[in-house]
């Protein structure tokens, strides 16, 4: 199973950026399933869930882009209140610090994309639970 | 290797005797061909028969870049006008250059020192030197392009800029030593690394000249590892020779000032008072063994520090440390007098920073480091990249006592001069 995997890019804080980016990728015939902004006001980190990581990747680098890939897990979670609230009570219980989360509802299927340090044992400790994680085919094929 | 073994090892008493001997006798030229030095001989109250000792040398008076812009044209000519045979100018920010007159001696003489400090890094003939820097009025070009003729290397004047024939020259002529600017040199590291050209494999350099800038260390260790070679630290000054003046041996570490050329002082800026041995002040050289233009006491502006230790290489003539700064260059902020090569030296110790930085300075003194993220070091996660700001700022405080603000930039958003880089803008309502 290909774990998930969202293509990051830098990006000043100026108006265009976003822009700037997502025109290349449509250059490239990529597709964006998913976008994040981490907006630190002096610069921003686009990450982007694509149909074609590695492509776009290559693609952005060779036009002059900072870009980097960063492996997160996607867990599904069920659509109602308090799962969320358990998935990140089990990554504290565990001492996994969450960097970022963020999560979307599709066909009434709950995802959160979850990007800790400790990988591999957050995997294991959702996977233990029975939070079921999807593979980036999985993902891409909602 | 030594160009001219007996004068290069001449034991310091010998040299000392040859500078008192030279000094006397500029002293006395000057004093009866030049009115300016006229002039401030006299307010200065002394008389070419005073000077009996290197000593006296403090009771000289100085040349300033004042004296040079309002002697312009021709006030400092030593010579009658149909012994010159060269012209160069030295610019300056505001108004009319500098006049720099060569005799024909003169132009010799510099080719002399230049041969003496491309031997002292290994270079023979056989060698082939793209010359990078600016041919014209500059000195910088010229100047080393006579002395590397004169050492037996083969020379191409490629002059500066074009980074694609730049790379043709190389490529086609199989060029061993280049000779530039620190940040044209970074410039084209970056450009071939674009361009999929690997120095090591593809070209035949051994060597570089990096000069006409004050630059780090760490910029040094840059540009030998993206081209695979050694790189010398040259020091020039238009007014007494262009480059030449000092330059660095083998051992990369300090560069020899060619002492019989040229009476060394280091004082401080502010009082014009010798400092002691080893430690930094503003470089004033006499120049000893020139004919149009002789100075006396020349304020260079640079600030260096002579190294007192003897030379493993053998040379005699004593080293100055890398330039750390012009005095010109100091930036007050927030009270506290700092040089923008201190900050470039903590931003290229960071290796999760690129080559490109800027200086701002705003408002009533607000100091913003613009600085590149170096490209590898991107991992995606913004936290990280606030952690490096904020380390960056820390170590920046640590050197220079005022913490700025550090702000990233994206690879290759930052300007990059193929002359002399601009780092400072200063915008400061004071
Ligand atoms: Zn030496």
């Amino acid at each position: 199973m290909k774990p998930v995997h969202l293509l990051a890019v830098f990006a000043e804080n100026k108006p265009d950026q976003l822009a700037r980016v997502t025109k290349e990728l449509a250059d490239a015939s990529v597709n964006i399933h998913w976008v994040g902004i981490a907006d630190m006001q002096r610069f921003g980190v686009i990450r982007f869930l694509l149909d074609k990581c590695d492509l776009a990747y290559q693609w952005l680098k060779q036009h002059g882009f900072t870009v980097s890939l960063v492996e997160v897990l996607a867990a599904e979670v069920e659509d109602r209140p308090g799962s969320l609230h358990r998935v990140a009570s089990l990554l504290s219980e565990n001492g996994i610090s969450l960097n970022n989360c963020s999560g979307f509802v599709f066909k009434n299927r709950a995802i959160v994309i979850l990007e800790v340090t400790e990988l591999a044992r957050a995997r294991q400790i959702l996977l233990a639970q029975d939070i079921p994680l999807l593979s980036e085919e999985e993902l891409l094929s909602l | 290797m030594y160009w001219q073994p007996d004068i290069e090892t001449l034991p310091a008493k010998s040299l000392q005797e040859l500078q008192l001997q030279r000094l006397c006798e500029v002293v006395a030229r000057v004093a009866a061909t030049v009115p300016l030095y006229q002039r401030k001989l006299a307010e200065a109250g002394v008389r070419t028969d005073d000077i009996r000792s290197l000593a006296d040398v403090h009771r000289l008076p100085f040349t300033t870049n004042a004296d040079l812009r309002e002697n312009y044209p021709a006030g400092l000519l030593a010579l009658p006008r149909n012994e010159v045979a060269r012209l160069h100018t030295s610019s300056g920010t505001t108004g009319k250059p500098k006049a720099l007159f060569f005799s024909r001696r003169d132009v010799d003489q510099a080719a002399e020192l230049i041969a003496r400090c491309l031997v002292m890094t290994g270079c023979s003939h056989g060698d082939v030197l793209q010359n990078m820097m600016t041919y014209g009025l500059f000195t910088g070009a010229l100047v080393m392009h006579y002395g590397a003729e004169k050492a037996g290397l083969m020379v191409i004047p490629a002059g500066p800029g074009n980074s694609e024939r730049q790379l043709m020259l190389m490529q086609d002529f199989r060029t061993t030593v280049f000779h530039t600017t620190p940040s044209y040199a970074l410039y084209l590291a970056d450009f071939m690394e674009k361009a999929g050209v690997d120095a090591r494999r593809d070209l035949a350099l051994r060597k570089a000249f990096i000069g006409a800038e004050a630059h780090s260390e760490e910029t040094r260790r840059k540009i030998e590892g993206a081209f695979g070679i050694d790189a010398y630290n040259s020091y020039g000054l238009s007014e007494t020779n262009g480059p030449g003046v000092a330059f660095e041996c083998e051992q990369k570490h300090g560069m020899h000032l060619w002492e019989d050329n040229f009476l060394l002082e280091i004082i401080d800026p502010a009082t014009g008072e010798p400092v002691p041995d080893g430690e930094r002040g503003e470089l004033v050289l006499t120049t000893l063994n020139r004919e149009a233009m002789p100075l006396l006491r020349n304020r260079s502006r640079d600030l260096t520090a002579v190294i007192p230790e003897p030379c493993p290489c053998g040379r005699t003539h004593r080293r100055l440390t890398r330039i750390t700064g012009r005095a010109d260059d100091m930036l007050v902020v927030r009270g506290v007098n700092l040089y923008p090569q201190q900050i470039e030296r903590v931003l290229m110790g960071v290796p999760e920073l690129g080559r490109n930085y800027l200086i701002h300075l705003r408002g009533l003194d607000e100091m913003t480091v613009k600085v590149e993220l170096a490209p590898a070091s991107f991992d995606g996660r913004a936290e990280n990249l606030l952690r490096l700001e904020g380390r960056v700022a820390e170590k920046l405080r640590a050197e220079i006592l005022v913490k700025p603000r550090v702000e990233l930039a994206a690879p290759g958003t930052l300007p990059v001069s193929e002359g002399k880089a601009r780092r400072v803008i200063d915008e400061r309502v004071l």
